[in-house]
């Protein structure tokens, strides 16, 4: 085993990443690289894949339904951030106080975490029943003409965002409890000795010092939203008619309900490099690559 | 160094987290037969048990034993296709025949079952013969029918017809008077499954089979798409928009899953009073509602359209379901997967199926009718199919598999008025 440490650092060697590397070279990089090839490809899943060059990627370009995944794969994006991050701020900082009944609470709250996304689609699609869920109850008690909310273009694209939120916040809120929980105790001492009260602390202190773990969560989320896809699927299936169909489930539509698996492994191929793309963009313009410390001076 | 190191991380745990993503799609399927098994994948649902026991019969005499792999229904289709392109293939699945497996006629995958029904005329002769025949492509027989057959049933709620002093419509405006009554009292018309679009589907087929006949789809199957440009396809689309509009399937109807039973629920709690639905229905509410499926449940044949050319006796629906066995199931495997087929044939196997609800597709059902939990149900659903002049498959079976999924989307669209019924006709032109 020493070999494997060089002493001269200190640290673990290369090797130690061995195990990691390799199901990452197995389970990511090889697949990405076999669907980058058959977006090069006509294929049905059954014959072998034929070659027809860039008609994947000219048909790409020009593809309507595409556009519309595209455009809707960003506002899911964007919504989801918007949506996510105030609540995940406030509550992982309320999190991380020392209140009485905090530890409870934020236990019951982490639970969504715990389920699968399967089963929590599943759940909510119960729920959002048109005449045996509770939304039907709740349309009953405010006299709403409908409790269709998964049947309309907006009702459905709202209840991805909500769902997905409702599942993924608890992971923000879990980052942003730690972060917030690094902040030191004296920065706040100070600031009450300067007559700062609790609104200013929170945008004076609490959101600086947080910079980088904002960043963390985002590049996090949009990666996430860019991807996802179960929750669709089981919710709201893309529809109605394609209203929620975004990127991925646009790809798995094309692939393994339409067998057009050459033009769904192109769609593949421009997810992974937007997805990748955006989260470096992310990273560098938020000035994260530069790790600079958020306690300079401290 | 450090931040270098770090930067990268920062890059690979994105692509890591992209990657996953997508990677996921892939499932490890069920191991296939080996040397002494075969395996046999079924489409999971009320009926299942009947193969569960039969697979189980057999297997106590057999030295190949069968493996019987129930999927969720749901993902059926995705599943079954994807297999049949990897190692993992099954050696007999289920499948409804026609434009589900020409794609794998087309690529050699399956065993042509044509010689061997021709040599056994016994076998052969066991099952109806338009019934067989709806299952071959290109006149040859790839599979051997092993569940009822499913007409598309017009369901109804006997108790709240005869309250409201209404009969199930035969008329196009005895639909229409069935609607408005209905309305008036504040119950839905008819109940849909709008997120389950094969379900609005149902509402299609029949319409343009009873107003320009069989032959129009006939046509589309064919490969003719000129076929949904006949002036009964624009009809079809218009009346579509017609009982929307009139409030035939209530406010909610869009988001009503039928696979949740969603749909069925609401109808034996009486909220809607008519439910167009595969004969499967009945089963389903024996086994959910027991007590609606005994006292209130009705069934009626789908009513006449004004200026209709079609049959009203013409039926839709999924003639049965088959068994196909791979070409890859050879020498006494192959001998053991066809001895398992011809237990389909037998008479035991048609009263499992009577016992279970469902009307058998084999010649001599007709005298096992009696036995039937509901016999008048059997023997209209029996005349039903016996009598019709055409049996359509239905539309996202009989298409290639590829057009479903854009069939399914402007079916969506049309019910929920998100588009006009000439942009739905369009749409299916360019199909």
């Amino acid at each position: 085993m020493t070999t494997l440490s060089p002493r001269r650092t200190g640290r673990p060697g290369i090797a130690w990443a061995v195990p990691g590397l390799l199901f990452f070279v197995f389970f990511a990089a090889a697949p990405m690289v076999i669907v980058g090839y058959l977006s090069f490809t006509n294929w049905d899943g059954l014959s072998d894949p034929s070659w027809s060059g860039t008609d994947n990627w000219t048909r790409l370009w020009n593809d309507d339904a595409m556009r519309q995944a595209i455009g809707l794969s960003l506002l899911l994006t964007l919504l989801t951030w918007l949506f996510q991050t105030p609540i995940a701020l406030l509550l992982g900082v309320w999190a991380a106080g020392r209140q009485r009944n905090r530890a409870v609470l934020s236990a019951i709250f982490f639970l969504p975490l715990l389920a699968s996304s399967v089963a929590l689609a599943l759940l909510w699609k119960t729920i959002f029943d048109p005449n045996l869920g509770l939304n039907a109850q709740i349309a009953e008690w405010f006299n709403l003409s409908s409790a269709d909310l998964l049947g309309s273009p907006r009702g459905a694209f709202a209840a991805v965002l909500f769902v997905t939120a409702w599942q993924f916040i608890p992971l923000h809120t879990l980052i942003y409890q730690g972060g917030a929980r690094q902040i030191p105790q004296s920065l706040y001492d100070a600031a009450s000795i300067d007559g700062a009260g609790t609104v200013r602390q929170f945008f004076a202190i609490t959101v600086p010092q947080l910079r980088n773990t904002i960043v963390t969560s985002t590049v996090l989320m949009v990666v996430g939203a860019l991807t996802y896809f179960d929750t669709i699927l089981i919710l709201t299936r893309g529809g109605p008619g394609d209203a929620t169909t975004i990127v991925p489930f646009l790809m798995y539509r094309t692939g393994f309900q339409a067998f057009d698996l050459g033009y769904a492994s192109a769609v593949a191929t421009a997810l992974v490099i937007t997805a990748t793309a955006v989260s470096l963009l992310l990273v560098r313009l938020t000035g994260f690559s530069k790790m600079r410390s958020t306690r300079e001076g401290i | 160094m450090r931040i270098r190191t770090l930067r990268a991380l920062a890059a690979t745990a994105a692509c890591a987290v992209a990657a996953t993503a997508l990677a996921a799609c892939g499932s490890s399927g069920p191991n296939r037969g080996d040397g002494d098994s075969l395996s046999v994948w079924v489409y999971q649902d009320g009926s299942t048990v009947i193969q569960e026991e039969f697979v189980e019969k057999f297997n106590e005499t057999s030295d190949i034993k069968l493996d019987l792999v129930q999927i969720p229904g749901d993902n059926y289709t995705d599943r079954m296709r994807t297999a049949m392109g990897s190692p993992n293939a099954p050696d007999i699945f289920f499948n409804w025949g026609g434009g589900s497996i020409s794609d794998f006629v087309a690529e050699d995958m399956l065993i042509d079952l044509t010689p061997i029904l021709d040599e056994d005329p016994e076998f052969k002769d066991a099952f109806i013969p338009s019934i067989l025949d709806s299952g071959s492509v290109d006149g040859r027989y790839y599979g051997i029918p092993m569940r009822g057959v499913q007409p598309v049933i017009l369901f109804y709620n006997k108790t709240a017809f005869a309250e409201a002093g209404v009969e199930p419509p035969a008329t196009w405006d005895d639909l229409l008077h069935v609607i408005d009554v209905f309305i008036d009292r504040d119950t839905v018309p008819a109940v849909v499954a709008g997120a389950d679009p094969w379900t609005e589907l149902m509402w299609l087929e029949y319409l343009l089979d009873r107003r320009g006949g069989a032959e129009i789809f006939e046509r589309i199957r064919n490969g003719d798409a000129t076929g949904w440009e006949d002036p009964a396809v624009q009809w079809m689309a218009e009346a579509v928009k017609e009982l929307v509009d009139a409030g035939t399937f209530g406010n909610n109807f869009r988001s009503v899953n039928y696979t949740a039973d969603g749909a069925s629920t609401f109808f034996a709690q009486g909220g809607g009073v008519m439910h167009l639905m595969g004969s499967w229905e009945y089963a389903n509410q024996l086994s959910q509602q027991p007590e609606f499926a005994a006292e209130d449940l009705g069934f009626a044949t789908f009513p006449t359209v004004p200026d209709g050319t079609g049959d009203p006796r013409a039926v839709v629906g999924n003639p049965t379901n088959y068994w196909s066995v791979s070409s890859s199931v050879e020498g006494e495997r192959l001998d053991a997967a066809l001895e398992f087929l011809r237990m389909s044939a037998s008479d035991e196997y048609a009263q499992a199926l009577i016992d279970n609800g469902d009307i058998p597709t084999t010649s001599g059902a007709e005298s096992l009718l009696d036995s039937h939990a509901n016999p008048e149900f059997a023997r209209f659903q029996y005349d039903m199919v016996a009598e019709a002049p055409s049996f359509t498959l239905s539309w996202d079976q009989a298409l290639p598999a590829g057009d479903a999924p854009a069939l399914h989307d402007n079916i969506e669209k049309l019910f929920g008025g998100q588009i006009s019924p000439d942009a739905f006709v369009a749409a299916m032109r360019n199909l």
